[in-house]
C-alpha cells in the first residue's frame, strides 16, 4: 500500500523533473541550431566583415553581409520603445498600485491586459493609418515610416508587459515600508520614489527586461512600419530595418543554403546572444538588489 | 500629574460603520511612559495610531473631536501631516527597517527633513548610541538592515524614531515578535527614553506594563474604562472590568 504511493512520488518527481528539463533542452536545442547554420556562413564572409561590416546587400554582386545597420535600427528602435514604455509604465503601475481607487483599478487592468492581447499586425496597421502619417505631418517628412514609427509601436506593445508586471512587484512591497516611511514624516511622493519603488527594483527590472524581450523580438509591426531600408539609421526619423525584419523579408526568398541562407542564421544567432545577454544581465542585477530584502 | 503632552477631547472614530473609538478623553503626561492595554480588539492600537493620523490613508476612517498635541489640533487642516509625524514617531509592532543600509535607515529621515548633509552621521551616530545599538554596529553601518536580528532590527526601528528627536515616540507592541532577551534590552531602552520623549505604548503583556509604565489606560470595546498610575492601576483598580482583566479573568 505504503510501496505503491511512495512509487507515485517517484514518478510524480520523474514528470516534472522531465518538464523542466524539456524548457533547458528547447533553449541549448534552438541555440545549437542557430550557431551550427552561422558556422557555414562565416567560411564565406569573416567574422570582422560581418560584425563591422556597414553594409548589408545580399544581392550585390557576391553579396555583402555587414551587420551593423540591422543591429543599429535594431538598436534604435528599441531604445526609442523603452524610452517611452519604460516611465509610462512604471508610473502607470505606481498609480495602479498606490493611489488609484479601487473601483477605477477593477477597470483599468483588464483593459490593459486587452491591450497585451491584440495582434502584432493591428498594431502594424496602426503604424501605416495612424502614427506614420502623424509623423509625417508633425516632423514634416515624406513617410512616416520610420524608426521612430517602430519605437511608438514597441511601446504600446511592451507597455502592457511592464505595467502587469511591475504592478505586482510593487503591489509585493509589504505595507510595513510604506508605514515606516509615512510614520517618518514621509509624503506619499517621497514614500513612492525613495522606499517604495527602490524596493520593488528587483522586480521592476524583470518587468523591463521582459518588455525589452518583447520589443527585441517583435517582427511584423517593425516590418510593417519602419520603412524597411537597410541602411545605416542616423536619426529616429529615418527608415531602418531591425534584424527580425530582415530575417522575416528575406528566408522566404533566399536559396537553401547559400551564402545569404547562412548569414540569416548568422543574424539571428547575434539577435538570440543579445537576448540572452540582457536576460543574464537583468537577474545578475536583481540578484544583487535583492539582498537587502527580507 | 505632570504637564500633559497629548490629549484627546472626546474622540469618537469610525471606520465605515463601525463604531471603533467611543468618546475618548484622555490626558497623556509629558516625560513619562503611558501604556494602553485592554483585550485584542479594544481599540488600544486604533488610538495609538490616531495620533501620528496613521488613519489618514484609510478612507472609510472617520473622526470626531479633538486630539491635541499640547496645544497644536492635530487633525487641523493648517498642520500638515509630515510635519506632525516628525514631532509624534512611532515603532511598529513588527520590526520593519527599510530595504536599505543601517545608516540609511536613519539617515532616510534625516533628509526628508532637510538635516544638512554634513550634520547627518553625528546625528545617527548619536542616535544608535541612544538606542543602544552603536556598539553592535559601528563597523558595519553600511550592512543591510534586514540581516540585523529581530530585536536588533526593532532598536533600529527606535533609533530611526530617536534620530529625527520628536517630543512623543508611539509603540504598538513593540516586544511582540521577540524574544525575552531582546525584550528585555528594548524595555531598558524605553526607560531611558521617558527623560527626552513622552512614550505611548500599547502592550498586551501585564508584566511588561508593570515593569516600565508610568500611568496605565484600560480600554474595553472602544472606551478608556480606567486611566491613572500604574501602581493604582495595578493594586486598587477602580473598576470591576480594570480588575478582572490584570487579574486573567478574560482577555
Amino acid at each position: 500500500m505504503s510501496r505503491s504511493r511512495e512509487t507515485k512520488d517517484w514518478i510524480f518527481r520523474l514528470i516534472f523533473k522531465a518538464t523542466g528539463l524539456l524548457t533547458i533542452a528547447l533553449l541549448v536545442g534552438i541555440f545549437l541550431m542557430l550557431i551550427s547554420n552561422s558556422i557555414a556562413f562565416f567560411f564565406d564572409v569573416s567574422l570582422i566583415d560581418f560584425l563591422g561590416g556597414k553594409q548589408w546587400s545580399p544581392d550585390k554582386g557576391g553579396g555583402v553581409y555587414g551587420i551593423l545597420p540591422l543591429l543599429a535600427s535594431t538598436g534604435l528602435v528599441t531604445l526609442g520603445s523603452m524610452v517611452i514604455a519604460i516611465p509610462l509604465g512604471i508610473l502607470t503601475a505606481a498609480y495602479l498600485a498606490e493611489f488609484a481607487p479601487s473601483r477605477l483599478q477593477a477597470i483599468l487592468k483588464p483593459l490593459i491586459e486587452v491591450l497585451a492581447s491584440i495582434p502584432s499586425v493591428a498594431i502594424g496597421f496602426l503604424g501605416i493609418v495612424l502614427v506614420g502619417p502623424a509623423i509625417s505631418n508633425v516632423f514634416g517628412t515624406l513617410s512616416g515610416l520610420n524608426a521612430l514609427n517602430g519605437s511608438i509601436l514597441l511601446a504600446v506593445m511592451a507597455l502592457p508587459t511592464i505595467i502587469s508586471v511591475s504592478e505586482d512587484a510593487i503591489n509585493a512591497i509589504p505595507k510595513s515600508y510604506r508605514e515606516a516611511s509615512l510614520a517618518l514624516g514621509a509624503n506619499q511622493w517621497a514614500t513612492l520614489f525613495r522606499v517604495t519603488l527602490p524596493a520593488a527594483l528587483p522586480g521592476l527590472i524583470a518587468a523591463v527586461m521582459l518588455g525589452l524581450g518583447r520589443a527585441l523580438g517583435e517582427t511584423m509591426t517593425v516590418l510593417m512600419a519602419t520603412g524597411n531600408a537597410a541602411a545605416m539609421p542616423t536619426s529616429f526619423l529615418d527608415s531602418v530595418r531591425t534584424i527580425t525584419a530582415t530575417i522575416a523579408i528575406e528566408m522566404g526568398e533566399v536559396p537553401f543554403q547559400t551564402t545569404h541562407y547562412f548569414a540569416l542564421f548568422a543574424i539571428a544567432a547575434v539577435l538570440f546572444i543579445i537576448t540572452l545577454g540582457i536576460n543574464l544581465l537583468g537577474e545578475y542585477l536583481a540578484n544583487r538588489l535583492r539582498k537587502y530584502h527580507a | 500629574m505632570s504637564q500633559t503632552k497629548l490629549s484627546t477631547q472626546s474622540l469618537n472614530l469610525h471606520f465605515g460603520d463601525k463604531h471603533v473609538l467611543k468618546g475618548i478623553n484622555i490626558e497623556i503626561p509629558a516625560n513619562k511612559v503611558t501604556a494602553l492595554i485592554g483585550p485584542s480588539g479594544c481599540g488600544k492600537s486604533t488610538l495609538l495610531r490616531s495620533f501620528n493620523r496613521m488613519h489618514d490613508l484609510t478612507p472609510e476612517a472617520y473622526i470626531e473631536g479633538k486630539l491635541l498635541l499640547e496645544q497644536l489640533d492635530l487633525y487641523d487642516k493648517k498642520n500638515t501631516v509630515t510635519d506632525i509625524r516628525k514631532r509624534i514617531g512611532m515603532v511598529f509592532q513588527k520590526p520593519n527597517p527599510l530595504p536599505k543600509s543601517i545608516f540609511d535607515n536613519l539617515a532616510y529621515g534625516l533628509k526628508l527633513h532637510k538635516t544638512p548633509k554634513k550634520e547627518i552621521p553625528d546625528m545617527v551616530t548619536k542616535a544608535l548610541q541612544e538606542s543602544y545599538l552603536w556598539e553592535e554596529v559601528k563597523d558595519e553601518l553600511q550592512k543591510p538592515a534586514v540581516q540585523l536580528s529581530g530585536g536588533q532590527q526593532q532598536r533600529l526601528c527606535i533609533a530611526r524614531a530617536v534620530v529625527l528627536r520628536p517630543e512623543v515616540i508611539l509603540m504598538d507592541e513593540p516586544c511582540s515578535a521577540l524574544d525575552p532577551i531582546s525584550t528585555k534590552k528594548v524595555e531598558e531602552l524605553i526607560l531611558s527614553l521617558k527623560d527626552d520623549y513622552t512614550v505611548v505604548i500599547v502592550t498586551h503583556n501585564m508584566q511588561q506594563a508593570q515593569r516600565i509604565a508610568d500611568y496605565v489606560a484600560f480600554m474595553y470595546l472602544g472606551e478608556v474604562i480606567e486611566f491613572d498610575e500604574c501602581e493604582k492601576i495595578f493594586h486598587q483598580p477602580q473598576h470591576e472590568l480594570t480588575r478582572n482583566y490584570i487579574e486573567g479573568t478574560f482577555g
